[in-house]
């Protein structure tokens, strides 16, 4: 049979249903039962149940985020003890609200649930930081703020994760940020070129111990005056 | 199906009673296992308050590319590690909102490079999702080959830097070799070694050439001659087994809170592998076995990766019996380019060429988050569209990345030629960690 050559099996083939949307299987599938739990616990701020492609989708209240987690990650019935991934979506539309998207599996069921927040324009971008439910939203939380601005409550640590600290352009996956950076590359590269490159330790790191007895003198006293370093 | 549970057969217990990892000296009883010894006596205190800041990376060898650990040291202990990523951001999710999805899967090697066929075929695999295709069943059999090859290909770059870290030498030279087959293997199906971009939404770039099975069978057949020639070398050498027993322990519970998955999570004794548990392109009909380690350290998941090897093999044998013959690609005309020969004499395969190229396909309103097991862990794909043939958001879930999250934990304690094996067992890829 030739590479690249077509056979017909779908909808040309004789006798046969076409694959559309509504004929695969994982459109049949049934809702996560945990879904119904989560209504049934906190009735008022569960919003929304879809299902869309065999995933079960909650829309949930951004202000009952964490409480949420702590119940399906604790209660016997739920065990959502593995914090898949934590991200944020913002659709092209500037009406739609940023979502927060949470992925919880329960590896002793083996259930996958989508848990979803909106937040919804012209409000502050905050969410509750579920740091102290699931450690592996340390740097899935860092990650996002670094990308989308959101500020989760409570992590011990939101700092930019992907770029550097002195960042200033803004926040690169958010809709209004465009593709080529918000700086022109003369702009980029002057701000490069400026910066020290003998601060190769941040603030918090220079406080560790006696490390900070160890620099050049003219560092420390840069350091003393409260400059940033470049990273 | 039973799980199989590798076991430690060594007599260390791994640390000693300050906590330090216990070195196994160079002698062998005449079973080839490591003879346990008395610690050596304490070394001498630690001046107090001496602390010492140093910095590994990013341009070091052994931290695998340009990752960074900022160490406080105490002595030659690590109290604390402050890592900094970012140094390869190329902002691949940015660039993914203005690009239709078939061309998305170019980006999909270049994150995890040493993985690059699987990326695609787990990109594929999200985006027919997201389109609600179903692939046909050649198609499924052919990924199945890729990925498989990829995990192997992965595994043996691991394999052989970790060797290297720890200053076995000769390994890496063997694993290598053998990586350079599957490479020849790549190349001849998909044209490129590294950047393969060998999917398709709805199938393959290409479909196998001829003869091409006769070359992965060979390598099938010989792959595991190799494999015990690293085993007979390593897994019971005392060097190694003192250099990786007892370092950067994760128990189950602490795994599974700090998110690690693949290997690393297996090897903490948590049996969750996503081809297993959620299975994907008929994982389920295949017969093979998920290694699970106890003790969740160092040398663990060198005995859990090693066995992943071995399954692969399995599996790509099986693979290879069952290829059924038929089509790659679904036919459908609106995701699916028309051959070029109809491209270029029927109006039809033409406006469907042109349209396929120019404006892309296009699913329908929805979302998908698909999770494959890559050689590192769950990778999952999530992507959102709004109808348009460009996604609304393309996030990777890169397992390595949450992996690597919990380095602090792991080295903390630890000495500081310890960070650079429990770095190495991680199996990072900063390609995939900063994106």
């Amino acid at each position: 049979m030739s590479r690249f050559e077509v056979v017909r099996t779908g909808a040309s083939a004789p006798d046969s249903q076409p694959a559309t949307q509504r004929t695969v299987s994982h459109r049949t599938e049934p809702a996560n039962p945990s879904a119904k739990a989560l209504q049934e616990k906190f009735s008022s701020a569960v919003k929304r149940v879809e299902v869309i492609w065999g995933e079960t989708v909650v829309y949930v209240d951004p202000a009952a985020v964490k409480q949420m987690m702590g119940w399906l990650h604790d209660d016997p019935s739920q065990r959502y003890d593995f914090l898949s991934d934590l991200t944020a979506v913002e659709y092209r539309d500037a009406e739609v609200p940023i979502e927060v998207v949470w992925h919880l599996r329960s590896l002793p069921y083996r259930r996958f649930l989508r848990i979803k927040a909106q937040i919804q324009k012209g409000q502050p971008l905050e969410i509750d930081s579920v740091y102290d439910i699931y450690r592996s939203a340390d740097w899935l939380e860092r990650e996002c703020y670094d990308m989308f601005g959101i500020r989760f409550r409570g992590h011990p640590d939101l700092r930019r994760l992907l770029m550097w600290e002195s960042y200033k352009e803004g926040f690169p996956l958010r809709k209004d940020f465009p593709l080529r950076g918000r700086f022109s590359r003369s702009e980029q590269l002057r701000q490069a070129l400026a910066q020290n490159p003998e601060a190769r330790y941040s603030m918090e790191e220079l406080t560790i111990a006696d490390a900070f007895a160890e620099l050049p003198t003219d560092m420390r006293d840069r350091l003393s005056k409260g400059e940033r370093t470049g990273e | 199906m039973a799980r199989r549970t590798v076991e430690v057969e060594l007599s260390t217990s791994g640390l000693d009673a300050q906590g330090r990892p216990q070195r196994v000296p160079l002698v062998t009883n005449d079973g080839g296992t490591a003879v346990a010894v008395e610690p050596p006596p304490s070394v001498e205190p630690d001046l107090e308050g001496e602390h010492m800041l140093i910095n590994l990376g990013p341009q070091h060898p052994a931290t695998h590319g340009v990752l960074r650990l900022v160490l406080e040291l105490d002595g030659e202990t690590v109290v604390r590690c402050i890592p900094h990523i970012g140094y390869l951001h190329c902002g691949f999710e940015k660039i993914g909102e203005y690009r239709q999805y078939n061309q998305i899967i170019c980006w999909t090697d270049r994150e995890d490079y040493l993985n690059s066929i699987g990326n695609n075929v787990a990109f594929a695999l999200g985006a027919e999702r997201l389109f609600g295709i179903e692939i046909t069943e050649r198609c499924k059999v052919l990924r199945v080959i890729a990925c498989e090859l990829s995990r192997i290909m992965s595994h043996l770059v691991w394999l052989g830097t970790f060797c290297i870290d720890i200053g076995a030498f000769t390994p890496f030279l063997w694993a290598f070799q053998r990586r350079e087959e599957i490479y020849r293997l790549i190349e001849k199906w998909v044209g490129a070694r590294l950047t393969t971009s060998a999917t398709r939404v709805g199938g393959m770039a290409a479909d196998i050439p001829n003869g091409w099975m006769d070359g992965l069978r060979q390598f099938i057949r010989t792959f595991p001659h190799t494999l015990d020639e690293i085993d007979r070398v390593l897994t019971k050498n005392a060097i190694w087994v003192g250099r990786t027993v007892g370092l950067g322990v994760m128990t189950p519970e602490e795994a599974i809170n700090w998110g690690l998955s693949g290997p690393m999570l297996r090897a903490s004794g948590v049996d969750y592998d996503v081809r297993k548990d959620f299975p994907y392109l008929d994982y389920e009909t295949y017969d093979f076995e998920v290694p699970v380690g106890t003790n969740g350290d160092v040398y663990d998941r060198y005995l859990v990766r090693f066995e992943e090897l071995r399954q692969s093999v399995r599996i790509l044998q099986q693979a290879a019996d069952r290829l059924p013959d038929g089509p790659v690609n679904i036919d459908d005309p609106r995701v699916i380019l028309p051959p070029k020969s109809k491209a270029t004499s029927e109006m039809e395969s033409m406006i469907h060429h042109f349209k396929n190229v120019m404006e892309g396909p296009r699913p329908p309103i929805g979302e998908s988050y698909f999770a494959v097991e890559s050689p590192k862990g769950e990778k999952g794909y999530y992507m959102v569209s709004d109808g348009t043939s460009k996604p609304v958001r393309w996030r990777i879930r890169p397992p390595s990345f949450v992996n690597l999250a919990a380095i602090p934990k792991m080295v903390e304690g630890h000495l500081l030629s310890d960070v650079i094996a429990i770095n190495a067992s991680i199996d990072i890829v900063m390609g995939e960690i900063d994106r």
